[in-house]
């Protein structure tokens, strides 16, 4: 049974869906335009017996979520463009020393302190190469308020289940927009918990087993018995730091290997009209929105457009592009920032397809006319 | 297409971004589907200030306003800066202390109605200028029904400035030209 | 080591990567002693650590141990104490790790006055790597980045931390090693924020480049330089030009901060549960 309709913001579908998988510990930093997440987290945690607290800086919050995170509580953290780029030393701990923990990122136009109130798509390659050095993420974005509501679970969902960070990149049209949304009942989710070893099995502990079959190893948290050690710098299964070369190629690799080898059960899109497709305009966000209205009206006029929406923009969908390139002559990426998934569409396209871009990094969101007029330039 | 867009304009502390979430709450009581978005200056109050709604009976893709059906103005420069979008047979509801000589409105359909007057000296305080608005915006376009409009607003409005609430909206009501 | 001391290390990560004649290892063996002696749940300690030589420190130790990113260890060990305040959680720091690169989270720390007990292992050198002067190398002294002599005026952490508002604070040296045990084992009994600033000797970088050629003569430094907090009062300011203070300098009873939410706890579910009353 579904819930009555109502009106509700982007920034509030975040919190809700957080609060409804089970987030229990908040930290952050006032930032806008995600400030309403953690005024939200302020309001609603105590009430469930969950922690908030406002750091003294967005390199703290990221560091206290983590903390809480190994206390075996589902933790967030809310950002934008400034404060994302501070949090990227210890979201890298997190990747390496897999603590599942979730970002949000209001993503606004940049670079440096940029246009705070507007949006922007421009962090997309620094979710996935803001840290140091190759690491695993996820990075998710969603386009409505509905979706903000599952996308949230959705992160929470595969963090746990990846013991991994990952990266919810919202914008600020996304964030700020209030639309109609039909929440369902919380016993109708699907909620993933992190494995936890087992007492009787799991002595002695080892925090990064590799050993077992799905390359996620289960995770205690701290005060259970286990005296398990977690050490950003390079370890072996049992934790502790080693400079072997061997055992440290085997850990990049299962940490590569864990997102990408499970890429199919991860990545998540939307399409339409794609079987007859000249056209076909790959899109995320907020601006696939227009992308879908650009489609529909050129469609209209008997162009044979096509709209893909991904909401998974890390790992990306690298098959779903090989598929479009064997019917469609043209892939138009239209984007908030100056070509960035864009890069990765060329990429795997390789001359396969010609790839068109649609680029605006002035705070204004791509039109749908914007990416009609493209659509007809290039049918 | 089935899409009616809406932007109502001001200053900032007329409370146009609450009027454009009852709106679009009062949508969604009549079982259509609404999306309600704001654009901001860094300031809390004074400066141009807009809300925008877009009401449909399908899904709503592009988000945003481009081309208001439905333009409501309580200052000159909320006029002055925003009539140039509005549709071609579009409905312009406009307080009745802008002077609008300086403007070209062909093709479009005026009301010029005392909004803040009303508020002022009916209702009884300004600041219901924007519950007025709505109810004259509900009176002259029916986008939404009279009996979701009640609801919306009562449903949001602190508890002790519902009866101020109610005559604002039902003076606004009674401002059909 | 004392056997029914083992209990409390990893032996099989020892020996230690410390230089030798470096006194962070008698610091390590003070906090175990204060533990031992507390007899405190070996299961329900978490011992969270930054960057540098100090922090290598919970590696050894046998209890949950975090080591974390350069100068955030106070932040990772808010989030754990916040999430799970019946954890007794102990904060192993270094002088830069907290008093530069760290200081905002180490002030912040002290002002929420959560109950998390720093050790702060004080060798007023950047130690791991090679020897830079931190902001606790005094004003003269020579290091890697200050081959012509330091002009940086040095923090006196303690001051810094009474005023951002802990609530214990002291400072032991590796010399006075009876009283550095005794003054951890307050910090650990104290209920808020708690701080020793226990001052160590790097021999290999601080030493070297400061004519303290051997540990031994550091430590006699320390014996020679040390003055306890009650002595002191009875001195001139003269007598006391070139001594440090060591003791106890500070110790009050103020709300804790997650005992403070749990309060804020109880208050928003009554205030809702009223609200929600009001309203049917």
């Amino acid at each position: 049974m579904k819930n009555e309709a109502r009106l509700m913001q982007g920034n509030e579908a975040c919190v809700k869906g957080a609060l409804d998988v089970g987030m229990r510990f908040f930290a952050g930093y006032p930032i806008t335009p995600s400030t309403e997440i953690a005024e939200l987290c302020a309001e609603k945690l105590p009430l469930v017996n969950g922690k908030f607290i406002q750091m003294e800086d967005e390199i703290g919050s990221m560091a206290a979520v983590i903390g809480a995170s190994l206390t075996g509580k589902k933790a967030m953290t809310a950002t934008s463009g400034p404060g994302f780029s501070l949090k990227q030393e210890n979201i890298g701990f997190a990747s390496f020393t897999e603590i599942p923990c979730v970002i949000v990122n209001v993503q606004r136009g940049g670079p440096s302190t940029g246009l705070p109130t507007s949006p922007s798509q421009g962090d997309v390659m620094q979710a996935k190469w803001g840290t140091h050095c190759d690491h695993p993420i996820i990075a998710l974005s969603p386009s409505s308020v509905e979706e903000t509501y599952y996308t949230t679970i959705k992160a929470f969902n595969l963090s746990e289940q990846y013991r991994t960070p990952v990266i919810l990149l919202m914008d600020e049209v996304v964030g700020h927009m209030r639309e109609k949304v039909i929440l369902p009942n919380i016993e109708d989710l699907e909620i993933i918990d992190r494995k936890k070893p087992d007492p009787k099995n799991h002595k002695p502990y080892y925090p990064y087993d590799d050993s077992v079959d799905d390359s996620v190893p289960p995770l205690a948290a701290y005060g259970e018995g286990y005296r398990f050690h977690v050490s950003g710098l390079t370890h072996d299964k049992t934790g502790f730091p080693t400079t072997n070369p061997d055992i440290a190629e085997k850990l990049m690799n299962r940490l590569i290997g864990k997102i990408e080898n499970n890429k199919d059960k991860i990545l998540d899109y939307s399409t339409e009209y794609l079987n007859d497709a000249d056209v076909v305009i790959f899109s995320y966000g907020s601006t696939a929105r227009s992308a879908q209205r650009a489609v529909r009206l050129a469609r209209e006029e008997g162009i044979k457009a096509g709209w893909v929406k991904t909401v998974v923009l890390w790992p990306f969908p690298e098959k779903l592009i090989d598929e479009i390139c064997a019917k469609s002559k043209t892939i138009i990426v239209p984007e908030m920032n100056m070509g960035q998934l864009v890069l990765e569409v060329e990429r795997i396209v390789a001359g396969r397809a010609k790839v068109e871009r649609i680029n605006k990094a002035n705070g204004q969101l791509i039109t749908p006319n914007e990416i009609l007029d493209k659509i007809r330039e290039v049918k | 297409m089935d899409r009616i867009e809406i932007r109502l304009s001001g200053s900032g502390g007329q409370g146009l971004i609450l009027a454009g979430i009852i709106l679009a709450e009062a949508a969604i009581l009549d079982g259509k589907n609404s999306v309600q978005t704001q654009s901001y200056g860094p300031e809390a109050r004074g400066g141009a200030s807009r809300a925008e709604v877009i009401i449909s009976n399908g899904n709503i893709d592009y988000p945003k306003v481009t081309e208001p059906d439905i333009f409501l103005a309580l200052t000159k420069e909320a006029v002055a800066k925003y009539l140039g979008d509005v549709k071609k047979g579009g409905k312009l509801i406009i307080d009745d202390s802008i002077e609008l000589n300086d403007f070209i409105l062909e093709d479009l359909k005026l009301y010029q109605i005392p909004i803040i007057k009303t508020a002022r000296e009916k209702v009884g305080n300004e600041i219901a200028a924007n519950i007025v608005a709505l109810g004259a915006i509900t009176g002259i376009t029916e986008i939404v029904s009279q009996e979701s409009i009640i609801k919306a607003v009562l449903d949001r409005v602190p508890a002790e400035t519902i009866e101020l609430n109610n005559k604002a909206l039902h003076e606004g009501f009674k401002l059909i030209k | 080591m004392r056997p029914h001391l083992e209990k409390y290390f990893r032996m099989n990560k020892l020996p230690h990567i410390w230089c030798p004649g470096c006194g962070h290892g008698i610091i390590l063996g003070s906090l175990i002693r204060a533990i031992d002696n507390l007899d405190l749940d070996q299961d329900n300690i978490c011992i969270v650590s930054g960057i540098g030589c100090s922090s290598r420190a919970p590696g050894y130790m046998n209890f949950d141990t975090l080591h974390t990113t350069h100068g955030r260890a106070l932040a990772f060990a808010t989030g754990i104490k916040l999430s799970k305040p019946e954890l007794k959680v102990i904060v192993i720091t270094g002088d830069g790790d907290c008093a530069a690169i760290g200081g905002n989270h180490l002030i912040h720390a002290a002002r929420r006055n959560i109950d998390l007990t720093t050790i702060v292992f004080n060798n007023n050198i950047y130690g791991m790597t090679n020897g830079q002067y931190s902001p606790m190398t005094p004003k003269g002294a020579f290091a890697s980045t200050a081959p012509y002599g330091n002009i940086d005026r040095n923090f006196d952490l303690c001051k810094l931390a009474v005023a951002a508002g802990a609530t214990f604070v002291a400072r032991g040296t590796v010399y006075h090693t009876n009283q550095l045990i005794k003054l951890i084992e307050e910090a650990l009994m104290h209920k808020g924020f708690s701080l020793v600033d226990a001052v160590s000797i790097c021999p290999t970088y601080f030493g070297r480049k400061n004519e303290l050629s051997s540990p031994i003569e550091m430590l006699k430094w320390q014996r020679e330089h040390a003055i306890s907090v009650n002595a002191a009062e009875k001195l001139s300011p003269d007598k006391l030009k070139d001594k440090f203070l060591i003791g106890k300098f500070y110790a009050s009873q103020e709300p804790e901060y997650t005992e403070e939410y749990g309060r804020l706890i109880e208050k928003a579910q009554k205030q809702v549960l009223k609200q929600k009353k009001e309203g049917e």
